[in-house]
């Protein structure tokens, strides 16, 4: 549909100029629409969403596509994709370097928000085992977080095979008494961690935030010894001297993606993508809204654009 | 008495070759355990001797879509101007049904609308009617009324507009396709080749090379859905044009047809049914993969219904999503069955049918015409819609909290007595050993030939390196087949006995079929949490559909003469069921049998998405990192032992049927 109204639209953009001329910085803008990429969480559908209001605003076409998070970076490589608001440090900083090297995207600089990603317990499980949230508690806690395949170890759930994550090494390096379990996807893991809640029963497993877990479920993050990059290369690091990995995992920035010829292509979309910034706690708000309260995303959206009108 | 004289007068022939088989495989297997340091590298496949395949398909994907140039235009160049193409022909029902036509951006814009809900359901029921009498109008106007109703109009008309070309694409291309192996006899090997590929390698696998090569979006979901959903087409029209009988292709040259005379003036039509057969089919497939097009960008339900999934209390939402993919499939299957049992006609009938597809032409104009004066014609006004809220997300809580400890006490057995003593076992298995079983059980059935093909699909598994998820696979399969056999069977019975039941059964197994699997998964995932025992639960409940079916069918089929012969005979109700309908009806069940091992097997990537390590989590690691090598790999693996299972057992029946004389 796009096509045909981009067709009609030309048709009429040339009939103007044939009758009148059109002058000024305007026409060196592209017309293609501008295509941003939507993943498979909430809160990276309102950042992508309140990007493209700003940028329909300027006037621009804006078309969303939903793509795999990672392969997104491959497919703005490809030029199909053009805006991606959230790529995590935490999760895709080997994706990142990659496409740094192929020089067709640019990173754009973070978006604002705090990455937060590491193991998570609800609070009823401090009972269970006392001393948490200091790591040095899991130690005798194994038993307590259990499940009939892996006791007497515990039961950790994690993504390690799409998200990565190094647990299974973080288990070994801090000689922790635990099974990594990959969940599989996102949905499956939370799905288990509202029927464990429900029932008051143990579960250990991967949290990051901004997302609606923290919001809905009263828990807290495990403190591991902080993350520094010396931890993950050099084994002589940390507690354990003859293992890398034994610290918590990063936490660090959320970074904006655009594909290389944006610059050109669209200079004024660019001078907004680049300046487009959200807050942390803001963020967390809108999320819960939408996936907890129920709301309408597109309602939402349009709530904070309204507010934040005057920054761009 | 003479047969049985005649075999025991020379065993000295033929058992022979037998016992040497048998002794062989015994040998393979057994060794690698009794002498595990000599024999070590029978038993685990040597890290050394794996070949690296995924990397080599991985480069060859990379210089297909980076290098490979045919001199004036390259093949990225030649991918992306078939997928333009397709994007210019998806416009056409994209503005029809989902989008209308606007003229400039501006608000206030001239704005042609979409056609009207209102006509869309019209036309449906009185089309339906005419098809297929008052309770196929019933269930059209159902089936849609609920999409509108439940606020999954705007969704489902971006499907819609999708399946609409995917299957015109489809059947077109595979009509042509079929014609061309009738024609070109020497083709027919490699088109059928091709066909049992595309059928059994999961659609996952082929997810990443087409992002690769044609990038995201409604386009590529539509070509992952096209590969898909038009090998039956093919199948059906090569299968048609052979049954036509030669009288009438002699008729056709006697009367002075040129060849495109007699294909589409004599041929074409006289296979019509067989046709129509086909096109449900296509529809059927290609409403199968909405959920899965959608990983790649189609939208529509099947974002939908992923999309509600992850949140907080999205069951309800993703539950009325996927029932509306259940209701499109339904009504749409239904309507396109009717179309093929629908005999031509002529005078009064005709006329009236033609009066009932003109209204139904009518009433869809009339109604978007009007919905130029009123916009609610054009979109269902927000507060007319409504939606069951919580009350899912509720009622699996109170499941949740009721039922968990029995689940999980049945979960516990099944993984401490069943599930982790096979999958030790079978990952442990030699490998030596495992192919030459394969190798044994395959030349029983089919000769030398037959066994060494077998053999060397088999072996793709360890030389790939893939020996561990491949196992892995065979054992999740292997037990879920066990169980949807076990429940399928009896309740197939049951349904061949009486019709109520039959209908009811059938319902279900519509459902089942249709609804994604993703809106089932997450309460199984809650009641018995990430791991084997979901993704048993998961791949048996959409796989025992076929065991159902076919036992059902079967039992149906026993003609009546066969069981008064029973009867008369002497036989107790039990006696006749066990000497005569099952040994008859074994055959067709077998054959559902087969069908529930490539479902079981087309529902690996989904049962990795609760946590398997098979060779679906392979793919799914391969869609996450962008690594089609790794993808394409598992999925050969997958296809292979696809292949595997269906001749195998192809041959059983084949020989099965040859001794009843059928």
């Amino acid at each position: 549909m796009m096509r045909v109204q981009h067709f009609i639209k030309t048709l009429a953009v040339c009939g103007m100029l044939g009758a009148l001329p059109i002058a000024g910085a305007q026409a060196q803008e592209s017309k293609e629409p501008i295509i941003i990429a939507l993943h498979d969480w909430t809160g990276q559908h309102i950042t992508s969403h309140i990007a493209g209001e700003l940028l329909k605003q300027k006037g621009y076409k804006v078309e969303y596509v939903t793509i795999d998070y990672l392969t997104g970076l491959t497919a703005m490589e490809n030029g199909d994709v053009t805006f991606m608001s959230e790529l995590w440090a935490t999760t895709a900083g080997d994706a990142m370097k990659a496409s740094d090297a192929t020089g067709k995207t640019e990173n754009l600089g973070p978006l604002g928000p705090a990455a937060k990603e590491e193991w998570w317990y609800p609070l009823y499980m401090k009972e269970k085992c006392p001393g948490l949230p200091d790591w040095h508690a899991l130690l005798k806690c194994g038993e307590a977080f259990s499940a009939p395949e892996t006791a007497p170890k515990g039961r950790y759930l994690g993504m390690e095979a799409t998200w990565g994550g190094h647990d299974p090494e973080r288990i070994e390096a801090l000689g922790l008494p635990f099974v990594a379990v990959d969940a599989g996807t996102e949905s499956a893991m939370f799905a288990e961690l509202k029927s464990a809640y429900e029932r008051k029963a143990p579960i250990m497993l991967w949290v990051y935030s901004p997302h609606w877990v923290p919001s809905v479920f009263q828990g807290e993050w495990v403190q591991f010894p902080e993350y520094e990059p010396a931890c993950y290369t050099d084994p002589k690091w940390g507690v354990n001297p003859d293992k890398a990995y034994d610290c918590g995992k990063p936490h660090g920035e959320i970074f904006k993606y655009t594909s290389a010829d944006t610059k050109k292509k669209w200079p004024a979309a660019y001078e907004v993508l680049k300046k487009f910034k959200v807050d942390g706690g803001e963020l967390n708000l809108m999320v819960k809204d939408v996936d907890v309260d129920g709301k309408n995303l597109d309602e939402v959206v349009a709530t904070y654009v309204e507010k934040h009108k005057g920054e761009y | 008495m003479s047969e049985i004289a005649l075999q025991q007068s020379r065993p000295g022939l033929r058992v022979p070759a037998g016992w040497i088989v048998t002794g062989l495989v015994a040998l393979a297997i057994l060794v690698p355990y009794a002498a595990p340091e000599t024999f070590g590298w029978a038993k685990t496949y040597p890290a050394r001797w794996i070949v690296p395949i995924s990397d080599w398909l991985k480069a060859f994907l990379y210089w297909l879509a980076r290098d490979l140039s045919f001199g004036l235009f390259t093949f990225k160049d030649m991918t992306r101007f078939v997928s333009g193409l397709f994007g210019y022909a998806l416009d056409v029902p994209k503005a029809l049904f989902s989008s209308g036509i606007t003229f400039g951006d501006e608000p206030g814009a001239f704005h042609i609308p979409r056609l009207s809900w209102a006509g869309i359901i019209a036309a449906v029921t009185i089309w339906s009617y005419m098809l297929g009498g008052l309770r196929l109008a019933v269930l059209g106007f159902v089936g849609f009324g609920y999409i509108l109703v439940f606020g999954q109009w705007d969704s489902a008309m971006v499907t819609l507009s999708q399946v609409i070309l995917a299957v015109l694409t489809g059947v077109g291309g595979g009509i042509a396709l079929g014609i061309l192996a009738f024609r070109l006899p020497r083709l027919e090997g490699a088109v059928v080749a091709a066909l049992d590929f595309m059928q059994t390698i999961p659609t996952f696998a082929y997810l990443v090379p087409l992002v690769f090569l044609v990038g995201v979006g409604p386009v590529s979901g539509m070509l992952a859905t096209i590969l898909y959903a038009m090998p039956p087409m093919v199948r059906v029209t090569m299968m048609a044009l052979k049954r036509v009988p030669p009288e009438l292709d002699e008729l056709a040259r006697m009367t002075g047809c040129i060849p495109r005379q007699t294909l589409w003036k004599v041929l074409i039509p006289s296979a019509r049914d067989d046709l129509l057969v086909g096109v449900n089919q296509v529809i059927m497939l290609t409403l199968n993969m909405i959920i899965i097009a959608a990983m790649i960008g189609a939208g529509g339900l099947g974002f939908d219904v992923l999309n509600a999934l992850r949140q907080a209390n999205g069951l309800g939402k993703g539950l009325e999503a996927g029932l509306a993919v259940v209701a499109l499939a339904i009504v749409l299957d239904r309507m396109s069955r009717a179309m093929v049992e629908l005999r031509p006609v002529h005078g009064a009938e005709a006329r009236r049918r033609r009066y009932l597809v003109g209204a139904g032409f009518a009433l869809l104009i009339g109604f978007t015409l009007l919905s130029f004066a009123i916009p609610a014609l054009e979109q269902l006004p927000a507060e007319l819609r409504i939606s069951t809220g919580n009350m899912w997300s509720d009622v699996v809580s109170w499941v949740n909290i009721h039922l968990f400890s029995t689940a999980d006490a049945l979960r516990t057995f099944l993984l401490i007595y069943i599930l982790v003593p096979m999958k030790t076992f079978m990952v442990g298995f030699p490998w030596v050993g495992l192919l030459a079983l394969v190798w044994g059980g395959a030349w029983s059935l089919g000769g030398w030939r037959f066994a060494t093909g077998m053999t060397a699909l088999m072996a793709f598994i360890p030389v790939a390196g893939l020996w561990e998820r491949g196992m892995t696979t065979v054992y999740l399969c292997s037990i879920s087949v066990v169980i949807a056999t076990l429940i399928g069977l009896p309740l197939g019975f049951l349904g061949s006995r009486s019709e109520r039941m039959h209908n009811a059964l059938g319902a279900m197994c519509d459902t089942l079929q249709t609804l994604p699997s993703f809106v089932y998964l997450l309460p199984v995932v809650m009641l018995f949490r990430i791991g084997d025992v979901s993704a048993l639960v998961a791949i048996v409940l959409y796989a025992m559909v076929p065991a159902i079916r076919y036992t059902d069918h079967g039992l149906r089929r026993v003609p009546p003469s066969l069981q008064e012969a029973g009867t008369m005979a002497g036989c107790t109700g039990t006696q006749r069921l066990a000497k005569v309908e099952l040994p008859y009806a074994m055959p067709e069940i077998m054959l559902g049998v087969n069908q529930v091992i490539m479902m079981a097997l087309s529902m690996l990537v989904v049962s990795s998405f609760v946590g398997t390590n098979d060779l679906g989590k392979q793919i799914q690691v391969a869609i996450s990192q962008a690594d089609p090598g790794k993808g394409l790999s598992a999925g050969l693996a997958i296809a292979f032992l696809g292949i595997l299972a269906d001749r195998m057992i192809g041959r059983w029946v084949a020989a099965r049927r040859t001794r009843m004389g059928l």
